[in-house]
């Protein structure tokens, strides 16, 4: 487990305000842009950071984050250049933990073992991938324990509750709820069914919960923070850099960051 | 309970489920409902009444005495899946998860379809048992398919064009697994090749198993004993596993035709088991035509059948294991195929198994007369007249 990414969901909040979990794909909108948005998302107040690691096949993502993933893949952006933009943050300050997410076969194809000690070495702190379920993930979870990396799984509306216990023993520092069924980019905000649904979770769990998927608006997280401990954004984010022409985009997701946490 | 029915995950190393949790549940319930139904009489004998009454089974096993005599080797004889309703082989996958979808009471099928034969066998399956029908197609296949196109929307069903990635079957996969994330309440996803995340590859492998079991019947019946070869294109490669299953415990030499395109030097083909290593995609554990970072390469092919950088794990593990044999035939080999069964037989062969059929040629000219070598057609060739038309140079 990653001793940062415990910290970070241990330290005081004020009450009702969850963390801020911001997403951009790595080499979105050009390579050079990676690590000054990772810093930008840092000052504005971003409690945790998500970095995509592009797949030419993302079947989890919908229009918005897949063409994040072929613009970067377009320019070549790798596994291992995401560990190089993680470096670099790190050499120029950023202290909030940073979560690689993506699919699984760019980690088997740099090899699970080499994957997660080069993450671990460069200042990552754990990885959601999403198509790695808890009965897949054995051996690349066993490798992120050995380097102290945190495994976060997804759990979703169709999870069962005989399921979960499953789910729960694969994570370390917390869960990341997926709040509709369906792909990345939808706009519902908070389902009715949500804090039903997070009750259930943490029956099995007492780790904290982030939500995610859908989410857009800084009154979504709001909403969130009354059921769960972290909020996470991403297509809303790719779509505030589109939306300006992906002229500055590291001034955009400052701005859109800084809104969702009133910094 | 599930673990009272379960089906195994995984062939050797290969097969798995690597989906994202949204969609594990309902193939935990597929599998469920597979497992219960393949033992159920009501449910097999409903399916074989369909394949006898519907489909046309058995398909007729052809000895090719013509070619038989060209290639002055092996006797030839030829699976006739192109006699099959729709034309191609995909109908018995189809008509089996239709079934199936019945079962579970999801009124909505969802589909990919690359060369469209697969997307026809649906949408016709969808109109005889009264469910609506979604079929997933890349923007390049629908041009060069356009014949399926018509027939399926004639049928009933929507096609949904997908117009990413390279425009082929890999993307409309994709985009059928997120109609699928989304819809997975009221949606059966009917996988069309033995492909994807477990229990997919072992339920169509099952239902395609008909062809190598009526083979070796005929094989039996006809020639008085088993082939000592058989023969038949990979893409996913449904119809391959589908006739290759059933002689696995016999001494039948088992060889797989893939997609050569251009030539595997090019670079531009789809050849995954010859040339490709392994990798996850589409929820399974299989040879993949990938770069050195574990991006998924586009791929080339003459047929749009075959057009699909990934390949069903069950014939990864018969690679690895070396229980089957690995080629590939190129898009000139492939139309000499076409021409040859055509001419030679008066049968016009779809361009995915012309590709076995050049493949089994040269390879009958290599065996003695008292040999007999097996090639599964899997289906006809008439959806292929613009684009064989076209790469003959000839204009319709």
């Amino acid at each position: 487990m990653s001793e940062r990414l415990r910290q970070r969901f241990a330290d005081p909040r004020p009450p009702g305000e969850p963390l801020f979990i911001p997403y951009v794909t790595a080499g979105y909108p050009r390579r050079e842009d990676t690590v000054p948005i990772l810093l930008a998302m840092e000052e504005a107040g971003a409690g945790v950071i998500e970095l995509g690691v592009p797949f030419s096949d993302p079947l989890a993502d919908g229009a918005t984050i897949q063409h994040a993933n072929q613009v970067a893949l377009e320019q070549g952006v790798t596994l291992r250049d995401c560990l190089a933009f993680v470096r670099e943050a790190r050499a120029r300050g950023l202290q909030a933990p940073v979560l690689l997410m993506g699919y699984y076969n760019p980690i088997l194809a740099l090899g699970e073992a080499r994957a997660a000690a080069e993450a671990a070495a460069a200042g990552v702190d754990g990885f959601i991938v999403v198509d790695l379920p808890p009965e897949e993930a054995a051996s690349f979870l066993a490798e992120c324990r050995a380097n102290h990396l945190s495994f976060v799984p997804l759990v979703a509306p169709t999870t069962s509750e005989q399921r979960l216990p499953r789910v729960a023993a694969v994570a370390d520092a917390f869960l990341y709820v997926v709040s509709v069924a369906g792909t990345t980019g939808g706009h519902g905000g908070v389902p009715d069914a949500l804090p039903g649904f997070l009750d259930m979770v943490r029956r099995h769990t007492s780790l904290p919960l982030a939500v995610g998927f859908g989410i857009s608006t800084r009154e979504h997280v709001a909403a969130i923070g009354r059921f769960a401990d972290a909020a996470v954004i991403g297509s809303a984010i790719i779509a505030a850099i589109d939306a300006a022409g992906r002229q500055r985009p590291v001034e955009r997701v400052r701005e859109f960051v800084e809104d969702v946490t009133g910094h | 309970m599930a673990s009272d029915v379960s089906l195994p995950a995984r062939f050797g190393d290969f097969g798995g489920r690597y989906v994202p949790e949204t969609l594990v549940a309902a193939h935990q319930e597929l599998e469920d409902a597979y497992a219960v139904a393949r033992g159920d009489p009501v449910f097999q004998a409903e399916l074989d009444d369909l394949l006898h009454h519907y489909v046309g089974r058995p398909t007729p096993l052809y000895f090719a005495e013509r070619l038989t005599g060209e290639c002055g080797g092996a006797r030839i004889w030829i699976k006739r899946e192109d006699l099959a309703h729709t034309g191609a082989h995909k109908i018995n996958n189809a008509l089996g998860q239709a079934l199936l979808a019945r079962r579970l009471g999801k009124p909505r099928i969802i589909a990919e379809t690359g060369a469209g034969q697969h997307g026809v066998a649906t949408a016709t399956v969808c109109a005889m048992l009264g469910l609506e029908c979604a079929v997933y197609m890349g923007t390049e296949d629908i041009h060069r398919q356009s014949l399926n196109v018509f027939r399926m929307k004639m049928l009933g069903a929507t096609v949904v064009p997908v117009d990413t990635g390279s425009r082929t079957l890999k993307d409309a996969i994709n985009e059928a697994m997120r109609d699928w994330v989304t819809n997975v309440a009221t949606t059966h996803y009917l996988i069309g090749s033995a492909i994807g995340p477990h229990p997919f590859p072992t339920i169509v492998r099952d239902f395609q198993s008909v062809i190598g079991r009526e083979a070796r019947a005929q094989m039996l019946e006809q020639a008085g004993r088993l082939p000592d070869v058989a023969v038949a294109c990979v893409g996913g490669g449904s119809n391959a596993i589908g006739l290759f299953h059933p002689f696995l415990d016999d001494p039948v030499r088992l060889v797989g035709v893939e997609a050569g395109g251009d030539g595997i030097s090019s670079g531009r083909h789809a050849a995954s088991l010859v040339a490709g290593r392994p990798g996850v995609l589409h929820g399974t554990k299989t040879y993949l035509l990938q770069d050195q970072a574990g991006q998924i390469r586009e791929t080339h092919s003459l047929s749009a059948g075959l057009d699909y950088p990934g390949v069903g794990p069950e014939h990864s593990w018969l690679k690895t294991s070396e229980r089957a044999e690995y080629v590939s035939v190129d898009d000139r080999q492939a139309l000499e195929g076409f021409q040859a069964l055509t001419r030679g037989e008066g049968i016009i062969p779809a361009l995915e198994p012309s590709h076995a059929v050049y493949h089994a040629l040269a390879l009958a000219r290599s065996l003695r007369p008292d040999q007999n070598l097996l090639i599964g057609l899997s289906g006809r060739g008439d959806k292929d007249m613009h684009t064989v038309a076209a790469a003959l140079g000839v204009t319709l």
